[in-house]
């Protein structure tokens, strides 16, 4: 017996900012930082939205593709995320009440960097593996801050993904998950910090690429599968490069890697940001496709999937909702200071 | 807000839960414990109903002069919403130009913050409406 997916769904913003608007605040030619960065906009949350928000937008859209779900079948709720709305007061309560699935059910945040969302995802699938409840909901969401003038405002953007994991009506079933996993302190955020500090190229070839690439060649190993066996590849996705030159070094090609990179179009999404481009991946696949899925997290470590997408796919409404797609390209530009105000960049009197 | 006064308020704010006279059928949102048409007719007969969350706007007005809670998102659309129900509500509309109001505007729910208790107090989150798309 598989877990798997059961359905899915996904939220982005409408609110964008364009590289070259963050760049003329800093004197920096923002077009060009765009342009290395493969982002050509991100995403930016309204001044009313949060992780919270966001995570039951997600979820909710989860629940209406597929009718059959009785939200009180969800036994466990796992919000993974690194800007969680309290420091202490878990996400996934609301989150739980606002589906209604609570109270007979358990809840938790989870917090892994830009991989939270995936590590609930395997939490979700051992516990429903092992029978201690019907479905799990995973969930990876951010509002992620860049401290302004750093590389990272380029790129930290917001959205939220919900998967909804087990065992029977699955659309897609996980056939295989590992993981890797090192201390590696290329990212972090201390207590109280408003905003994260990183360890600049370190974040490259010993986290990035070391994670996903290990990660990757032991799923390969465990599948038995090889790059063209596959549909559809995404990988985490902190810039348009890193996933594109990880798929290229694995044997992937542009074609399978085009509809699940959404960062291009709105950013680096955290928690959220392999999780909406599987979203995207599962609103055009066909039963049958197989899907090749590495995240990463700082930190350091990578969750791999290998997926199937099994014919329950033609059972739920994917037509339910928007699709990624539609959100992606629903668009409101702001100019800098007006996305300040929403970051709360600005400093404002008390009272 | 008083925590315990919101914290009642979960099932409305969060799922639209209103509640239905067992004596006339009348809907009310937020919920009532007892009919004010009916009067001790309906005690005992009131249920839970909740709402699905589809609507149309009947009236709005363009906020510029906003609450502490609001300022971040001033000018912003106040409307009265139809549900598909029959019953009106007052909120927010969102996501929404404020060219593109319109009386009639078919408009569905969204979850956001309402408002928060200072930078260390309770989070306050509830319903909006957005267009239906």
């Amino acid at each position: 017996m598989k877990a798997g997916i059961v359905s899915y769904g996904g939220y982005v913003p409408r609110y964008r900012i364009l590289p070259k608007e963050i760049g003329a605040v800093w004197g920096v030619d923002g077009e060009a930082m765009g342009k290395g960065l493969n982002i050509r906009a991100k995403s930016v949350p309204g001044p009313d939205e949060d992780v919270i928000t966001m995570s039951v937008e997600a979820a909710r859209a989860a629940l209406k593709k597929a009718p059959h779900l009785d939200p009180k079948d969800i036994g466990a709720i796992y919000v993974g995320s690194e800007s969680h709305p309290y420091a202490v007061k878990p996400s996934a309560t609301i989150v739980a009440e606002a589906i209604e699935a609570a109270p007979i059910m358990t809840a938790a945040d989870y917090e892994f960097a830009c991989k939270a969302g995936t590590a609930a995802m395997q939490s979700t699938m051992g516990l429903t593996l092992s029978d201690m409840y019907r479905y799990g909901l995973a969930i990876g969401a951010d509002t992620s801050q860049g401290a302004p003038g750093d590389a990272l405002e380029y790129s930290a953007s917001a959205g939220a993904a919900a998967f909804v994991i087990g065992k029977d009506h699955l659309i897609a079933s996980i056939d295989q998950t590992i993981s890797y996993t090192t201390d590696t302190p290329d990212f972090w955020r201390r207590e109280g910090q408003a905003y994260p500090s990183h360890g600049g190229r370190f974040t490259g070839e010993p986290a990035y690429f070391k994670h996903v690439v290990s990660c990757a060649n032991l799923l390969f190993k465990r599948a038995g599968t090889r790059p063209e066996d596959y549909d559809f590849a995404v990988f985490h996705q902190p810039n348009g490069k890193f996933p594109v030159r990880v798929g290229k070094m694995l044997g992937f090609t542009d074609k399978q890697m085009d509809t699940g990179l959404l960062v291009r179009e709105i950013g680096n999404t955290y928690s959220g940001a392999i999780m909406v481009g599987l979203c995207a991946i599962l609103d055009i696949a066909k039963p049958g496709n197989r899907i090749f899925a590495v995240g990463y997290g700082s930190g350091a470590g990578s969750d791999g999937f290998d997926i199937t997408v099994t014919g329950g796919l033609e059972e739920i409404d994917r037509k339910a909702g928007r699709t990624m797609r539609s959100m992606v390209e629903d668009v409101k530009f702001l100019d800098y200071a007006t996305y300040a105000k929403y970051r709360r960049k600005i400093r404002m009197r008390e009272g | 807000m008083a925590i315990p006064r919101f914290w009642r308020e979960i099932p409305s704010r969060y799922n639209l839960v209103g509640s239905k006279c067992g004596n006339c059928g009348t809907l009310d949102f937020p919920p009532r414990l007892v009919c004010p048409r009916c009067g001790r007719r309906s005690m005992g007969k009131m249920e839970r109903r909740k709402l699905a969350g589809r609507g149309t706007v009947v009236s709005y007005t363009i906020i510029h002069d906003a609450p502490k809670d609001f300022d971040m998102m001033k000018p912003y659309v106040l409307a009265i919403v139809e549900m598909e129900e029959g019953l009106r509500m007052t909120s927010q509309v969102i996501d929404v130009e404020l060219g593109d109001i319109k009386i009639g505007m078919p408009v569905e729910v969204a979850f956001r913050k309402l408002g928060e208790e200072g930078e260390a107090g309770v989070i306050h989150y509830g319903y909006k409406f957005r267009p239906a798309r």
